[in-house]
């Protein structure tokens, strides 16, 4: 509450509600490590996806109609009618793609850099949680133009939860309102496509108190030793983020006005018929891993659980890799390993695209038992076999030698080059 | 220190173009944000319609739909019409004359919303109310308009409003 502002106004309120010392506090003095990389940039990326997200979806809900008979003209009116119909839309439709983009490398940075290790365990599981909303959100909006595509990938995901014993086919008639994907099921879709951005939302929120608390992990992965190792986040990180923010909306840009539809299936723009199914159904290109090793599994029951688990395993690797050495940069097995991970995944996601036949089963299965074994057998066993770099002393440490005792010197001396 | 003082105005410069490269930015991201809530293509590819007054019989009154509002189309008796002509200009707080109100006398084409605050007036129907000057009554704060639509009497402030409207044909009018 130390913190005094001029604007008499701003002081009055502040005085009785200190949401002027709370937002200084957290986004304008707030210590942060000063060696982030743009890795750290993917976090604020996230939450500005969101935003995005929020807006354009708002806005598409007041040209939407939530019926099977209607559904699919009302999104073809949105994109022949409505003002900038069209580019409300596609903004919606690509960021959803580019959301996921951005998190997963927010999560492979966490990954690499050890964000999930202690005191941080709490802030990586909320993060898994957003992750799981973000996919349930994602696959019912997907669902809302009723396309062919959204009827029968809401058969095939709501199917899934037919494989557990005995309740299955009842929990699917619950989920369906009916006994098959229909105007109950849209309807109810869109409801919850409208609210579960919302938790997200709350669930960010407890995410950045967590943050908050201890302050970002760092490239070296070593905790902060004295305000030395830190800048204040703004203008440091504030003009950074922006930096990069111009870069992803470039990025994004390109493929809202130039090319759309690239990471979509042209069978969407088909109206849904529930006599007629595509030839060949895949999801959403951010739900190909995990449909991968959905498929990769021979027993119905099997693949459900195993592609779950796939996710439930982030859940647990704090406790999974006990290497007290968070950095991946000071591990030089872990890093082989983390880059075999980054390709498996990758692979997964080509071979969720591909049909389930011949080789394609086959490596499925083989990357699907690598995503696990990472896990679940060489964390674990790096954490006692691997023997880390000497870590440095402090954040300073590398850029100036000894405690970062100069890191003041050269500010001032920049300062009198001045 | 002439030097620092240059420094702090190129600094200046830089903050009001990167605020303003901003502020255009962000109004042309708002405007699809609010341009969206305005009338569709669809919505506006309705804004005109065509009707045949020759359907409407003498002394009766038809109700079309425009733009989503009524539209009284009023097949008026040469008694009615004498009646709006002859009153004095000065008697009416909106003032004006019945000859401005019709393109053919005897057809008389209104929006059918109330001056005051937007209900539907009664006088449409031959058992309807039709208020103390033989029009139209507003049942919802009791505005009384004559056989030229005009107000006489009550809160609205103005007279029914004319649509734009014109003849294609000896009897069929397009609206909008």
């Amino acid at each position: 509450m130390a913190t005094k502002f001029e604007n008499p106004i701003v002081r009055w309120i502040d005085h009785r509600l200190p949401i002027f010392s709370f937002m200084h506090h957290e986004l304008h003095e707030y210590p942060t490590p000063k060696n982030l990389n743009y890795w750290w940039n993917f976090g604020s990326l996230a939450g500005i996806a969101l935003v995005i997200m929020l807006v354009t979806g708002i806005t598409l809900a007041m040209h939407y109609t939530p019926h099977v008979d209607h559904a699919f003209n009302s999104v073809e009116r949105i994109m022949r009618d409505v003002n900038y119909g069209w580019l409300i839309r596609y903004i919606h439709m690509n960021g959803a793609s580019f959301f996921f983009i951005v998190v997963y490398i927010h999560i492979f940075r966490g990954l690499y850099f050890g964000s999930y290790k202690a005191p941080r365990e709490l802030l990586w599981m909320l993060g898994v949680v957003i992750m799981l909303l973000m996919m349930a959100t994602a696959f019912m909006g997907y669902v809302l133009p009723w396309g062919q595509m959204s009827f029968w990938g809401a058969t095939v995901i709501t199917n899934l939860f037919s494989a557990i014993p005995v309740i299955g086919e009842s929990v699917v008639t619950w989920l369906w309102g009916g006994f098959s994907v229909d105007n109950a099921t849209l309807n109810r879709f869109f409801a919850l496509h409208y609210l579960l951005p919302f938790v997200i939302v709350g669930v960010v929120v407890l995410h950045l108190v967590a943050l908050h608390r201890f302050g970002s992990n760092n490239p070296l992965g070593v905790d902060v030793k004295s305000p030395k190792d830190q800048i204040p986040f703004h203008p440091y990180y504030t003009i950074k983020d922006a930096f990069g923010l111009g870069v992803f909306l470039i990025v994004f840009s390109a493929f809202v006005f130039f090319a759309p539809n690239f990471l979509g299936h042209p069978d969407n723009y088909i109206p849904a018929d529930p006599l007629v199914t595509p030839a060949h159904i895949v999801p959403e290109w951010y739900f190909l891993p995990f449909y991968a090793i959905l498929r990769a599994i021979p027993d119905k029951l099997g693949g459900v659980l195993l592609m779950f688990g796939s996710i439930a395993v982030l859940f647990i690797l704090p406790w999974l890799d006990r290497s007290p050495v968070r950095s991946g940069q000071f591990r030089p097995i872990f890093k082989i390993f983390f880059w075999i991970l980054v390709i498996d995944v990758v692979a997964l996601t080509y071979l969720g695209a591909k049909p389930a036949e011949g080789w394609y089963v086959f490596f499925s299965r083989i990357a699907t038992a690598y995503y696990f074994a990472h896990f679940l057998v060489i964390l674990p066993l790096l954490s006692v076999f691997e023997t880390p770099r000497q870590l440095p002393k402090s954040i300073s440490e590398p850029v100036i030698g000894g405690g970062g005792g100069f890191a003041g010197a050269t500010a001032a001396r920049r300062e009198n080059d001045r | 220190m002439a030097d620092t003082h240059q420094g702090e105005t190129r600094r200046d410069f830089l903050y009001v173009a990167t605020a303003t490269v901003g502020a255009v930015g962000a109004a042309c991201v708002a405007w699809p944000f609010i341009d969206q809530m305005n009338p569709a293509a669809d919505v506006l590819a309705l804004a005109t319609i065509e009707f045949d007054t020759a359907t409407v019989a003498e002394g009766m009154a038809v109700t079309v739909k425009w733009r989503g509002k009524p539209v009284f189309v009023r097949h008026r008796t040469a008694a009615e019409i004498e009646e709006a002509a002859a009153v004095p200009l000065s008697d009416l707080p909106d003032p004006q004359a019945d000859a401005a109100r019709a393109l053919k006398p005897e057809v008389l084409v209104l929006v059918g919303v109330c001056t005051h605050l937007g209900c539907v007036p009664l006088g449409q129907k031959p058992a309807d109310p039709k208020g103390e000057f033989g029009g139209w009554f507003c049942p919802c704060h009791g505005s009384h308009y004559d056989t030229s639509g005009r107000i006489r009497k009550g809160p609205a402030p103005r007279n029914l409003e004319i649509p734009a409207y014109e003849y294609v044909s000896d009897s069929v009018v397009r609206i909008g």
